[in-house]
C-alpha cells in the first residue's frame, strides 16, 4: 500500500485549562490511495482534531505540539499559509456533518460550487457551468440543473450532503475527509449516502478519511479502521480483523455497546391497558393570508395506539415523521386537534388546564437533550424536587427524597448540590430520569432518551431504564429513531411515517419480518446490519 | 465569582469602575465636605476655577459654589438614574417577559404598544410628560423611566421567544408549574444577564436626559443637578465657558464610567466569549 497522507507521532496541545493536556497524543495513522480509513471514537476522543490538524486549521489556542503530517512526503505543519490554501480544497477536501451551516444560505447551490473553481482555476464562465452539472450528475442529486439554481434551504437534508460532496470533489482532491458526514440524516438517507461515497470513493480512487462514532458504519464503509480513545490511537487494523476479533479492551467494549439489531425473547404483556391513545391528530397550518396559499402540514393524523400496563411501546419513524409531536401531545405539552388520550381510562383531553396540572404527576417526560433539559441555574437536587414541592411535598422531605432518587438512578447522593454543567451527559440524562420519576408516574414518555448520548454511556442508560422498568412496574412509550435501541428496550413498535402508523405490533416481528414496504426499507438500511446480525 | 473575575480581567472595566467609584464617593461625601446648602449664595459671581482657594472650581453666574453643586449635582444624578433604570428596566421585563412567554395575540397587542412608545422621539415623549406632570425631581425620574422602557422590553422578549422552547421549560411544565413560576422561576433567571448589561446603557441615557432637560431649564430648578448648572452656563457660555464645561465633563465622565461598566458585564456575562 503506497501512503497518500500520513500523520507521524502528532502530539496536539490543548490550552491549560482543558481538561487534558493534550488533543491527539503520539498519534500515527497512515492512510493509502485508493482506501476508506475509518476513524472512530466517542466524543472527546480527538477525532474530529486528527482532521482539523490535518487541515492545519486547528482552533485558536491549540497547537501541534510535536510529529509531522505528511502529504504525498510534504510536512504540512511545515507549510505558509498561502501553500496551505493551496492543498485545502485542491488537494485535501473536507465534507462536515451538518452541511446546511457548512454552506452560504444566501448564494445558490450552482455559485457555491462553482467558486471552487473561480478560486483554484482560471475557467470561464460556460465552462464553469458545465463543470458544475457534471459534478452534480455525478453526485447524482435528482434534476441538477434545478439544484444548481436552488438555495441551500430549498434543498433536504440528504441533497444538501449531496452538494457539499459535490463541492468537495470538484478539484478533483487526492484526500478527501468526511467529517461525521450522516449523523445529522436520517438512517434511508445516511444509506445513500454511504453508497454514494463508497461508489465515488472507487470509481476516482480517492482516500477517504472517514470520521464516526458508529461501528455501523465502520462495517459498512471502512477497509481499515483506527480506534481513538482520549487523544490516543488504541487499535488499528483491517475493518473485518477489528469488528470480529478487537484485541483492545476499549474496542470490545464499545463494539459491546452497540445494541443488536435481533430482539430479546418477548417478556409476556399484560392484557389490562394503561393508556390508550384513540384517533389523535395534530395538525400545523402555515402561512397564508385569509385562506389562501395556506399550507397544511399534518403532523400526527388519526393515530391510535395502546400500551398494556408494565409494557414498553416503542415508537420509531424518521424526523419529520410525527413521534415527538405525539409524544408531546400524550403530555399534552402540545395540544390535539382530536382524539383521546385515556390515562387510567380517563380522557386527558377534556381536562382544564387546572385539573391537568395535577394529572400530570401520573404522566411524565423524559428529554432527548440532557444540556437543554436542565435549568442551568437550579442545583441538581432542586430540580429534582420541583415537581413534588409543586405537588405539595414539603420542602425538607422533597430535597431528602430527591437524594433517594440519586441513589436509585445510579448518581451520587452528596452530588445534589452541585448544577447541571457540573454532570456528564449520561449523569443529566440520569438527573432527568429522576426528576420524571420524583413524581412516582404510572406512564413515562421517553423522547429520544439517549440519541445525544455516546454508545458506551447509551447503553448504561438503557440498562438502568430496564431496571427501573422491571422495579417499579413502569409503563413506558419510548420515542427513538435508532431501531437497534428499540429492539433491545420495546415489547411492542410502531412504524410512523408523515403522521400515521404504518405498522405495529410485537418488536421481534416487527423487526424480524417486517409487512410494510417502509419498515422493510427502514430495516434495511441500517448500517452494518450483518455486522450486527453476525455478532 | 468567576464573572467578577472575568469583569476585572478588562482593564476598560476597571477603568470604567475606579471612575464610578470616584462618583459614588462624591456623592456620599458631598454633605460632608459641602454642607452648606449649594444652591445658597457663596461668593462673588463668575469667579474662575483655580483662582479663589475658597473655590477651587470657581463660581457661577450667580455665585455660587460650583464644587458644591458637582459633588451634590453626583447625587442627584445618580439617584435619577438609578430609580428611571429600575422602573424601565422593571416594566420591561414584565411587558416582555409576558409577550415573549404567551406570544399570539398578547404578544401582538403589546408590541404595538411597544413600538407606539419607540416610533415617538422619546426626548419629545419626555417633553410632553414634563409638560403635563410638572417638573419636579419625581415626576421627571419617573417620566424618564416611563420613555425608556421599550428597548428592555424587547430585549427581554427576544430572550423569552428562544428560551420558552427550551427543553427544561417543557420539562417544568411537564411538572405541573404554573405559568408565574415558569415565567419567573425558571426564564427569567436565564434570560437576565443582557438585560442586566442592557441597563447600564438605560442608566447612561437617564442622566443624559434629565440634563437635556435641564439645559432647556425644563428640570426640577430646586436641586443642584449638572444638568441645571449648564442651563445656567448657557447665559454666559461664550465667555465663562467653565460653567457649563465643568458640569459638562462630569456627565461625560459618569455616562462614561457606567458605559464601561456595562461593557464589562457584557463580557464577563457573555458565555461565548469565556476562556478567551
Amino acid at each position: 500500500m503506497s501512503e497518500l497522507l500520513g500523520l507521524r507521532s502528532v502530539s496536539v496541545r490543548l490550552p491549560p485549562n482543558a481538561d487534558r493536556p493534550y488533543a491527539l497524543e503520539n498519534v500515527s495513522l497512515s492512510l493509502g490511495r485508493n482506501e476508506i480509513l475509518c476513524v472512530v471514537g466517542e466524543s472527546g476522543s480527538g477525532k474530529s482534531m486528527a482532521a482539523s490538524a490535518v487541515m492545519q486549521l486547528l482552533p485558536a489556542n491549540v497547537t501541534i505540539d510535536a510529529g509531522e503530517i505528511l502529504l504525498e512526503g510534504r510536512n504540512l505543519c511545515a507549510f505558509s499559509d498561502a501553500e496551505m490554501r493551496q492543498v485545502r480544497g485542491a488537494r485535501i477536501a473536507m465534507i462536515f456533518q451538518e452541511p446546511m451551516t457548512s454552506l452560504n444560505p444566501l448564494l445558490t447551490i450552482g455559485d457555491q460550487i462553482g467558486e471552487m473553481f473561480r478560486i483554484h482555476t482560471g475557467l470561464g464562465r460556460d465552462e464553469i457551468h458545465a463543470r458544475v452539472q457534471d459534478l452534480l450528475k455525478e453526485v447524482r442529486i435528482p434534476d441538477p440543473e434545478r439544484a444548481a439554481a436552488a438555495f441551500p434551504h430549498e434543498l433536504s437534508g440528504g441533497q444538501r450532503q449531496r452538494a457539499m460532496i459535490a463541492m468537495a470533489l470538484a478539484l478533483d482532491p487526492s484526500v478527501l475527509i468526511a467529517d461525521e458526514p450522516t449523523t445529522a440524516l436520517d438512517v434511508t438517507t445516511q444509506a445513500q449516502i454511504l453508497a454514494l461515497i463508497r461508489d465515488l470513493q472507487k470509481r476516482k480512487g480517492t482516500a477517504v478519511l472517514f470520521i464516526t462514532h458508529d461501528f455501523g458504519v465502520v462495517a459498512e464503509i471502512a477497509d481499515r479502521v483506527a480506534v481513538m480513545q482520549h487523544g490516543r490511537l488504541v487499535e488499528e487494523g483491517r475493518t473485518e480483523e477489528v469488528l470480529k476479533a478487537p484485541k483492545h479492551p476499549y474496542t470490545r467494549q464499545l463494539i459491546a455497546a452497540v445494541p443488536p439489531l435481533k430482539a430479546p425473547p418477548p417478556r409476556p404483556i399484560s392484557p389490562e391497558t394503561i393508556l390508550g391513545i384513540e384517533n389523535v391528530s395534530k395538525t400545523y397550518a402555515s402561512g397564508g393570508f385569509l385562506g389562501r396559499g395556506r399550507r397544511v402540514t399534518k403532523a400526527v393524523d388519526g393515530v391510535t395506539l395502546s400500551l398494556p400496563k408494565g409494557a414498553t411501546l416503542g415508537i420509531v419513524g424518521e424526523s419529520g415523521s410525527g413521534k415527538s409531536t405525539l409524544a408531546r401531545c400524550l403530555v399534552r405539552l402540545i395540544e390535539p386537534d382530536a382524539g383521546a388520550i385515556r390515562l387510567a381510562g380517563r380522557d386527558l383531553v377534556g381536562l382544564s388546564r387546572e385539573e391537568m396540572r395535577a394529572a400530570r404527576r401520573h404522566i411524565q417526560m423524559v428529554f432527548q437533550d440532557p444540556f437543554g433539559s436542565l435549568n442551568p441555574r437550579r442545583t441538581a437536587g432542586q430540580l429534582v424536587a420541583q415537581g413534588m414541592i409543586v405537588n405539595g411535598t414539603p420542602k425538607a422531605a422533597a430535597l431528602n427524597r430527591a437524594k433517594a432518587l440519586f441513589e436509585m438512578v445510579g448518581l451520587d447522593a452528596a452530588s445534589t448540590e452541585r448544577y447541571p454543567h457540573e454532570f456528564s451527559g449520561g449523569q443529566r440524562q440520569r438527573i432527568g430520569l429522576a426528576r420524571a420519576l420524583a413524581l412516582e408516574p404510572d406512564v413515562l414518555v421517553a423522547d429520544e432518551p439517549v440519541s445525544a448520548l455516546d454508545v458506551s454511556v447509551q447503553a448504561q442508560v438503557l440498562r438502568l431504564l430496564a431496571e427501573l422498568r422491571q422495579r417499579l412496574g413502569l409503563s413506558l412509550v419510548f420515542i427513538t429513531h435508532d431501531l437497534r435501541v428499540a429492539a433491545q428496550v420495546c415489547d411492542l413498535v410502531a412504524v410512523m411515517k408523515d403522521g400515521v402508523v404504518v405498522e405495529q405490533g410485537p418488536v421481534g416481528a416487527v423487526f424480524g419480518s417486517p409487512r410494510h414496504a417502509y419498515t422493510q426499507a427502514l430495516v434495511a438500511a441500517i448500517p452494518g446490519r450483518d455486522f450486527a446480525l453476525a455478532d | 465569582m468567576t464573572t467578577l473575575r472575568l469583569f476585572l480581567r478588562s482593564p476598560a472595566a476597571i477603568v470604567g469602575l475606579v471612575l464610578f467609584l470616584i462618583v459614588l464617593a462624591m456623592a456620599a461625601s458631598a454633605g460632608w465636605l459641602f454642607p452648606k446648602d449649594p444652591l445658597s449664595l457663596a461668593g462673588r459671581p463668575l469667579i474662575w476655577p483655580f483662582q479663589n482657594p475658597r473655590f477651587p472650581l470657581g463660581t457661577d453666574n450667580s455665585g455660587r459654589d460650583i464644587a458644591a453643586q458637582i459633588f451634590h449635582g453626583a447625587r442627584y444624578s445618580l439617584l435619577i438614574g438609578l430609580v428611571a433604570t429600575v422602573i424601565a428596566i422593571g416594566i420591561g421585563i414584565l411587558i416582555g417577559a409576558i409577550a415573549g412567554y404567551y406570544g399570539g395575540w398578547t404578544d401582538n397587542i403589546l408590541m404595538r404598544v411597544t413600538e407606539a412608545f419607540q416610533t415617538l422621539p422619546n426626548f419629545l415623549l419626555l417633553l410632553m410628560l414634563v409638560a403635563v406632570f410638572g417638573s419636579t425631581i419625581t415626576t421627571v425620574t419617573i417620566a424618564i423611566g416611563i420613555v425608556s422602557w421599550p428597548a428592555p422590553a424587547r430585549l427581554t422578549r427576544a430572550e423569552f421567544l428562544s428560551l420558552r422552547e427550551r427543553e427544561f421549560v417543557q420539562a417544568g411544565r411537564t411538572l405541573g408549574l404554573k405559568d408565574a413560576r415558569l415565567i419567573f422561576g425558571e426564564i427569567l433567571p436565564n434570560a437576565l444577564p443582557p438585560v442586566i448589561v442592557y441597563a447600564s446603557i438605560v442608566m447612561a441615557v437617564a442622566i443624559l436626559l434629565e440634563s437635556a432637560l435641564a439645559f432647556l431649564k425644563l428640570s426640577d430648578p430646586n436641586i443642584a443637578s449638572w444638568g441645571n448648572l449648564i442651563g445656567l452656563g448657557r447665559d454666559v457660555l461664550r465667555v465663562q465657558w467653565y460653567v457649563s464645561a465643568i458640569p459638562g465633563v462630569a456627565i461625560l465622565l459618569t455616562v462614561l464610567a457606567v458605559s464601561l461598566v456595562g461593557q464589562g458585564l457584557n463580557d464577563a456575562l457573555n458565555p461565548r466569549l469565556k476562556g478567551r
